[in-house]
């Protein structure tokens, strides 16, 4: 993210907390799709995402000013989509839970060898990093997709800056676990 | 495994850091270190390319999530206008100004056009106020001014009106529902956390105010707690 898109978030939270409506369309319009797809990926639920990133600005109309500047304002929503994702996961009946939590798993495991004559191999590896543990899903993609630092991974996650990236170790190393048992051999793990 | 020799603490301190090498998102001397391990050690070099293969995939795999319909925005907006058309610094600034606020709000429907028409109508009435007070010779209204406070002079309430924090983990819609169970209605706020809600249109009896706070206090998922305001 440039020096630019930063600095001109915080004019706009500044003027958010001001009550400037304008603003807050503006950085809605910037950030939604984003946190959109971060909350997906945590709640492989569109309509709920939806509900979510409703919430997610409303809390940054909220709490604009007290918003202090000390990250950059995309991993302050981030941390703040993050706590309404697992919020909302907790109050959902566990059957749903765990029926998700079996399809997403049974996904790639499945049938390996048919996964693997099947599909390419970028393929399998999209398919493999949607049957991550969610933990797992959560860190590949605020490094990869939502470009965070260690430092900023750290406080959207809350776990200290040697965790995330023993946590990062182990995601990849689990994917590519999957990708072995899809017939996927990249020589690592 | 035979490649892991003495190097490989100093390896497997780089290698933790390949994936934000490949964001781009390591700091400089990070970054340099990354630079000269891989191009020291070619097996570190060849698993870095690994890591390239995950980050494509997995932009590829999230810019194919598709985007939120337009309900997302109507239902935050709804919800903000909701919340009263004032900022969250200017609410508190007068009662008066919140009765303006809430007489706007319940003339206007919820459409983003009308909340733009009630803004201007609230800053022409607010400014006319504002006038008012200084050639009263009244101190600037830039002296804050909590929703909740009381000043010597002012006009109580005429409905009955309570003190409201509302849980971290209530979303819009809870406390949506929870407005329109209690037939409350936000007057102003927050002021630190709380909102000033009126319950009733008229002065209500203490023992069925209490009544309604002991109700709304029991909504423990949308409700962090309830105070009488007059």
């Amino acid at each position: 993210m440039s020096v630019n898109q930063t600095t001109s978030d915080e004019v706009l939270i500044g003027r958010i907390a001001q009550g400037d409506r304008l603003a807050m369309q503006v950085l809605f319009a910037r950030h939604h799709v984003r946190v959109y797809r971060f909350v997906l990926r945590l709640v492989s639920d569109p309509a709920m995402a939806e509900d979510l990133i409703s919430e997610v600005f409303l809390d940054v109309w909220r709490q604009a000013d007290r918003f202090e500047g000390r990250s950059a304002v995309s991993t302050w929503m981030l941390a703040i989509a993050r706590f309404k994702a697992l919020s909302a996961l907790r109050k959902r009946p566990d059957k749903e839970l765990d029926e998700e939590t079996a399809a997403a798993l049974e996904d790639p495991s499945d049938d390996p060898e048919v996964t693997a004559q099947k599909k390419d191999k970028s393929d399998a590896l999209r398919e493999c990093l949607t049957a991550l543990s969610p933990e797992h899903r959560e860190i590949i993609d605020l490094v990869y997709y939502h470009e965070k630092s260690v430092e900023e991974v750290a406080e959207i996650v809350g776990i200290p800056e040697n965790t995330v990236k023993t946590r990062m170790f182990y995601a990849r190393k689990k994917l590519g676990e999957l990708l072995k048992a899809a017939g996927v051999e990249r020589g690592w793990p | 495994m035979s490649t892991m020799n003495e190097k490989a603490p100093e390896r497997r301190d780089i290698e933790d850091l390949l994936p934000w090498h490949a964001a781009g998102t390591l700091g400089r001397r990070d970054a340099e270190r990354v630079e000269a391990g891989l191009a020291a050690d070619p097996e570190l070099a060849r698993r870095f390319e690994l890591v390239r293969e995950e980050l494509a995939e997995t932009i590829h795999l999230n810019e194919t999530l598709g985007a939120p319909s337009a309900r997302a925005m109507q239902t935050l907006f709804a919800a903000i206008e909701q919340e009263g058309a004032a900022s969250p610094r200017s609410r508190a600034s007068f009662d008066f100004g919140s009765r303006i606020v809430e007489f706007v709000s319940s003339l206007s429907p919820r459409t983003l056009a009308w909340s733009a028409s009630a803004a201007a109508l609230a800053i022409v009435l607010q400014t006319a106020v504002i006038t008012g007070v200084l050639l009263k010779g009244q101190p600037a209204p830039g002296s804050y001014t909590t929703a909740s406070s009381e000043q010597a002079g002012q006009t109580a309430p005429r409905g009955s009106e309570v003190l409201v924090q509302f849980a971290p983990q209530a979303s819009a819609a809870d406390i949506t529902k929870f407005l329109v169970a209690h037939r409350a209605k936000i007057v102003s706020g927050p002021a630190g956390d709380l909102y000033r809600v009126r319950v009733a249109d008229e002065r209500l009896s203490k023992d069925a105010l209490d009544r309604i706070i002991k109700a709304m206090q029991n909504e423990r998922g949308v409700i962090g707690s309830v105070l009488p305001a007059n």
